[in-house]
C-alpha cells in the first residue's frame, strides 16, 4: 500500500483494487453497444419520478445499491463517498448523501467528475489508511438539457458536433482489500483553454485537453502508448477524437488502435441520431463501470487507462462570451493475477 | 512542431463535419409548406361558413395555436422541427411550441416561479425584437407616407 509522487501531475499508487463496480443506464444507452454490459437499463427515463431531478438520484441510489450488493458490503462498510454530477450545487450526489449517511465528498470537473472521484479515492485508499471508498458520477439527460440547453419539449435542430447528455450512473468501490483489478496509477490534469467557445462543439475544445493529461501521463510514468491495450477518453465523441487524433498526428504522436472514446461508444450514431455521442459525467463513469470493467475482468485487456474529460462552461459564462475552460483527468487501471 | 490556438482552431473549423444545409432547406421547405397548407386549410373552412377572409384568419391563427400546443403536449411538435427547422418554427404553430414547452418543463417549480416566470423564456425575445422591428418599420412607413 503506497502512493508515490512521480513526475509533474501523477501518482504511483500500489494497493488499491477495484471491490464492484455497477452501472444503471437510461432505456437509450440500453438500446446502444454497449447495453448488454450494464448492471441494470430502465425500460423509461424516470417517469415514475416526479421530476427528473429525482429520476437523476434514483439512478445514483440504485448504482449503489448494487455495487454495494455485488461484493456483500452494507453502507457501514464505506468510510467515504467521493462523487458528483452535473448540476448546479451537485444536488444529485448532496441529496442522495441524505440516506446512505456516509462521509461525503462532493466534487465537480463536469464530465472528467468520475476520473478525478477515481484518483483521489484511490490516493486517499492508498495514503491515507482510508479503507473503502465509494466514488460515483451520474446525469440525466433531461436535467442536463433543461440545465443547459432548452425545454426538452422545444423543436430545435441540434448541429453535427452537439452531444447527448447519457442517463447514466457510474460507480466503483475502491479498497485495499486485494482484487485483480488494480489502480496502478493517477494523473491529475490542468485546465487548457484553447479558446472554443462553442457549446455545441464540446469535443473539439475538450481535445487538447485529453492530449495534455494523456502525454502527461505518459511522460511522469515513463510510458508509450503501446502500453495500454485501450485507453478510453471521456466524451470526445466522433469529431473530438477525430481532433484528438489530428492533434497528436501534428504534435508527432499519431494514437494507434488503442484509442477509444466512451461518449462515441456509447451510441449507435446512425440509428441512434446521437449526433456527436454521449457526454456528461455518467456517460464514462457507467462505460468504465460496465463494459470496461467487463474486458479487463474477462482478461481481453490487461491495462486501461481511461481518461475522463471535462467542459467547465456554465450557461451564464457562454453566453457573456468566455471560452470554455476544459480539463481532463486519467486513471490507469491494470488486472493481475491476486497476490493475497 | 507546436501547434498554437490559431492553427488549431483553423484545423477545427476545417474537419468540422458540415451541417447538411440543402437537405435541411429543402425539408423546411415541405414542411413549412405543409403547415401552411393546413393553415390555408383552416382559413377555407370558416370562409365556407360565412366569414371573409379578414374575418376568418383571426380564428385560423387560434386553431392553429392550438394544434401547434396540443402537438407539443404530445411531444411531436420538437420532432417536427427537428425534421423542418425553421419551416416548422417559424409559423404560428411554431410559436405555440417556444410557448408550450417551458410551460411543460417548468411547472414542477410551481405556477409563480415556474410557468409565470419563465413562460417566456423562449418566446419573450422573439416578442422583444419582433415588437421593436413593428414598430421601427411603422415609424418609417409614417415618415415617408405620413400613414400611420
Amino acid at each position: 500500500m503506497g502512493v508515490r509522487r512521480r513526475g509533474a501531475a501523477t501518482y504511483a499508487i500500489s494497493g488499491v483494487y477495484i471491490q464492484s463496480t455497477a452501472a444503471v443506464v437510461g432505456p437509450k444507452e440500453g438500446q446502444g453497444p454497449f447495453g448488454n454490459a450494464f448492471d441494470r437499463v430502465w425500460a423509461d427515463e424516470g417517469t415514475r419520478y416526479p421530476s427528473f431531478e429525482k429520476a437523476e438520484q434514483g439512478l445514483l441510489q440504485e448504482a449503489y445499491e448494487i455495487a454495494l450488493k455485488k461484493r456483500g458490503y452494507e453502507w457501514h462498510d464505506i468510510q467515504l463517498v467521493i462523487g458528483g454530477d452535473l448540476l448546479d450545487q451537485v444536488i444529485s450526489t448532496n441529496f442522495v448523501a441524505r440516506s446512505h449517511q456516509r462521509p461525503l465528498a462532493g466534487i465537480f470537473s463536469a464530465c472528467a467528475t468520475f476520473a478525478e472521484g477515481m484518483g483521489l479515492g484511490a490516493l486517499l485508499v492508498g495514503a491515507a489508511d482510508v479503507a473503502t471508498v465509494m466514488v460515483s458520477s451520474v446525469s440525466h439527460h433531461a436535467t442536463a438539457e433543461r440545465q443547459f440547453r432548452f425545454p426538452l419539449e422545444l423543436g430545435y435542430q441540434r448541429t453535427p458536433t452537439a452531444a447527448w447528455t447519457a442517463t447514466a450512473a457510474g460507480v466503483a468501490i475502491l479498497g485495499q482489500t486485494p482484487t485483480p483489478l488494480a489502480v496502478e496509477a493517477v494523473t491529475l490534469g490542468r485546465v487548457v483553454d484553447f479558446g472554443g467557445k462553442d457549446p455545441n462543439d464540446m469535443g473539439s475544445a475538450m481535445a487538447p485537453a485529453a492530449y495534455d493529461t494523456i502525454m502527461q501521463h505518459l511522460q511522469d510514468m515513463g510510458q508509450r502508448l503501446t502500453d495500454f491495450d485501450a485507453i478510453y477518453t471521456g466524451d470526445l465523441g466522433h469529431f473530438g477524437l477525430r481532433m484528438l487524433q489530428a492533434y497528436g498526428e501534428q504534435l508527432g504522436t499519431p494514437f494507434g488502435s488503442e484509442l477509444h472514446d466512451c461518449g462515441r461508444e456509447l451510441y449507435d450514431q446512425k440509428s441512434q441520431d446521437t449526433h456527436n455521442g454521449g457526454s456528461g459525467p455518467g456517460c464514462s463513469a457507467s462505460v468504465f463501470a460496465g463494459p470496461l470493467v467487463g474486458k479487463l475482468t474477462s482478461g481481453e485487456w490487461t491495462r486501461l487507462m481511461l481518461v475522463a474529460t471535462g467542459a467547465l462552461y456554465s450557461p451564464t459564462t457562454y453566453q457573456q462570451g468566455e471560452t470554455i475552460p476544459c480539463i481532463a483527468h486519467a486513471i490507469q487501471i491494470s488486472r493481475r493475477g491476486i497476490h493475497a | 512542431m507546436p501547434v498554437d490556438q490559431t492553427q488549431y482552431w483553423l484545423m477545427t473549423r476545417e474537419m468540422m463535419p458540415k451541417r447538411p444545409i440543402a437537405k435541411n432547406a429543402l425539408w423546411a421547405f415541405v414542411v413549412g409548406g405543409l403547415i401552411c397548407l393546413a393553415g390555408q386549410g383552416v382559413l377555407w373552412f370558416f370562409m365556407r361558413h360565412g366569414m371573409t377572409a379578414k374575418e376568418a384568419s383571426a380564428p385560423t391563427s387560434v386553431v392553429m395555436i392550438g394544434l401547434g400546443a396540443l402537438l407539443t403536449g404530445l411531444g411531436w411538435y420538437d420532432r417536427l422541427v427537428k425534421r423542418g427547422g425553421m419551416g416548422a418554427s417559424l409559423p404560428i404553430t411554431g410559436f405555440a411550441n417556444a410557448m408550450v414547452a417551458p410551460a411543460m418543463e417548468y411547472k414542477a417549480e410551481g405556477l409563480v416561479m415556474g410557468i409565470g416566470a419563465r413562460l417566456f423564456t423562449i418566446a419573450g425575445p422573439v416578442l422583444v425584437y419582433g415588437m421593436t422591428a413593428a414598430f421601427v418599420v411603422g415609424a418609417v412607413r409614417y415618415l415617408l407616407t405620413g400613414v400611420a
